[in-house]
């Protein structure tokens, strides 16, 4: 089989039909990491052993005539998302050796179904950045120019699948961690809406931002591995009930120009506009649209997003899990554990949101952060009464070089369209739109749409036209 | 508003977390850039009636407990020190003034 052509639906097909087996497929997965990944990086750990006793049961399921969507299916899960008895670090020195106690609700969905995990795979040190250069474990290079990032903080995940070392990854989203890498890489990767998908078992980061969502080669694969993933979870108090979605056809796609045209690299902005043309083509409607307080969105999420890092990563203190500094006092352990557990953007963030969060400011920013977040969400919400999704591309440019953006502000503003999306809350998908040229090389960017609360099926509809007019 | 005051070193107390002197002084440099950066919503104004979402908590019943100590053997195997079935930490209270 080819694995540069192999899709799931391709995958499953083959399968059922018994062309190849489940172990085969694995195995030629295996293998492909063992070809690439020396080089690449995308995985921390793989999990050879497991994933062929996997493979093993799912052809088992298979011969049985109980194959499900995602039987067999080989897949990367980011190293922050719990799988029992393996390693979960979340790219972090603090969790270097932690096991995980239980599976991810996520997981145990992927184990009904029958699908195989290849391993953890790479990200930003506790996820926070969006290049995958903080990882405790080194970095992932993109695919597409070694020279470059894949993005962050899901970069592995992302890798992963656009180097065929996977046929699908799960990552996580808080400001755009799936979506950039997705673009920067050459992949689709969604972002559910808020709640849509359980965090039971995702290690936390920003609780109120938060979401597990799917990269694939094609808007149908991330949609069936969506499709999987999703439901309420009575052991999520932030999960959403089930819920029938109006699927009527969206027709009107709003584009904030103003907002977008600030810091787009002329290129990027072309490939964009080319992929409107051919929407146009093919019958949606274009319109320009102002979102005055969106912008700000960058401003609210650097306030919000430490300040909740800074109260999650308060567990890790040296008691419970993997790191520790044994110390004279409990105090000194506490701070020596963070201080050494932590990498520099980490602590960097956490005093970030200690300092937004404390007396005599937290009014000031944190508070007014919410206020803030409160009108972002409502001009989203009344800005869906006039079109059915809205449109930008992924990032402002593609792939840059290691080391580029050594500033953190500068690396920040990577995620200036992929933040407004977490918060408001609503699902938002990156799907491929063609390459532009940096020092003679092809990197790929990314088409961003972005939908109403709870209308994925917006996303997978748009983006399949996206996809379907390469 | 005015510039704030980041004591960095106060910061880093509070978040029970040691900070070198090195990095001290690049953080000092650091924090208030990115505080100068997200500052920039101050500059909104938001009309009481546009604020629209509260917020709710959602608790579950405390019913139904499981059996006691059937995941004791899990969690203490991930704790750095443990003994007699207890996770180990140093001494917390002092009967020291």
């Amino acid at each position: 089989m080819d694995l540069a052509k192999l899709t799931i639906k391709e995958a499953r097909r083959a399968l059922d039909a018994k062309e190849y087996s489940a172990v085969e497929l694995t195995d030629a997965y295996l293998d492909a990491i063992k070809k690439k990944d020396g080089d690449i990086h995308a995985y921390v750990e793989v999990w050879e052993k497991e994933a062929r006793a996997q493979a093993q049961r799912a052809d088992e399921k298979i011969a049985r005539g109980e194959s499900r969507l995602l039987t067999g299916i080989p897949m990367a899960i980011k190293d922050n998302i719990l799988v029992e008895s393996n390693i979960a670090a979340a790219g972090s020195k603090m969790l270097e050796t932690y096991r995980a106690t239980y599976d991810a609700t996520v997981i145990e969905k992927l184990k009904a179904e029958g699908a195989v995990f290849l391993g953890r795979a790479n990200m930003d040190d506790a996820a926070m950045g969006s290049s995958t250069e903080t990882s405790h474990f080194g970095i992932t290079k993109n695919p597409h120019d070694h020279a470059r990032v894949p993005g962050g903080s899901s970069g592995g995940p992302a890798a992963a699948v656009a180097a065929n070392m996977a046929l699908a990854s799960l990552g996580s989203d808080t400001g755009g961690s799936i979506r950039q890498p997705a673009a920067l890489c050459g992949v689709v990767g969604l972002k559910p809406t808020y709640g849509a998908v359980s965090r039971y078992g995702l290690i936390a980061l920003a609780s109120s931002f938060d979401q597990i969502g799917p990269f694939g080669k094609t808007v149908a694969d991330t949609e069936v591995v969506f499709e999987a993933i999703r439901g309420h979870d009575p052991r999520d108090s932030t999960s959403l009930p089930d819920l029938q979605q109006d699927a009527s056809r969206p027709k009107k796609i709003g584009v904030p120009r103003a907002f977008l045209e600030k810091g787009s690299e002329p290129d990027v902005l072309a490939a964009f506009e080319t992929k409107l043309s051919q929407l146009r083509t093919r019958g949606y409607e274009i319109i320009d649209i102002d979102l005055p307080y969106t912008p700000y969105s960058l401003a609210v999420y650097y306030i919000i997003q430490p300040a909740e890092a800074s109260t999650n990563l308060a567990r890790y203190d040296g008691v419970r899990y993997a790191h520790t500094v044994p110390s004279e006092t409990v105090g000194e352990m506490y701070a020596k554990t963070r201080a050494t557990g932590f990498g520099r953007e980490v602590r960097r963030r956490i005093l970030i949101g200690t300092f937004v969060l404390s007396s005599g400011y937290a009014d000031a920013y944190y508070r007014k952060a919410r206020a803030v977040q409160d009108a972002i969400r409502t001009e989203f919400v009344r800005m869906f009464e006039y079109v059915d999704a809205i449109a930008t591309p992924t990032t402002p440019a593609p792939a840059f070089k290691f080391g580029e953006k050594s500033d953190p502000v500068a690396m920040y503003a990577e995620d200036i369209f992929t933040v407004p999306a977490n918060i408001a809350g609503v699902p938002a998908i990156s799907v491929p739109m063609g390459d532009v040229e940096r020092d003679g090389t092809k990197l790929p960017t990314g088409f961003q749409i972005i939908a109403p609360h709870r209308a994925e099926e917006v996303l997978f509809t748009i983006g399949r036209d996206v996809e379907g007019t390469v | 508003m005015s510039k704030p005051e980041v004591d960095v070193r106060a910061l880093a107390n509070l978040a029970r977390m040691d900070v070198s002197e090195e990095e001290l002084q690049k953080l000092e440099r650091e924090l208030p850039a990115i505080l100068s950066f997200v500052e920039t919503i101050q500059a909104v104004h938001i009309e009481k009636s546009e604020r629209n979402w509260s917020l709710r908590n959602v608790m579950r019943e405390d019913e139904n407990p499981h059996e006691s100590g059937i995941y004791t053997e899990k969690l203490l195997a991930q704790a750095p020190a443990q003994k007699d079935n207890r996770v180990v930490v140093k001494q917390v209270i002092s009967r020291k003034k």
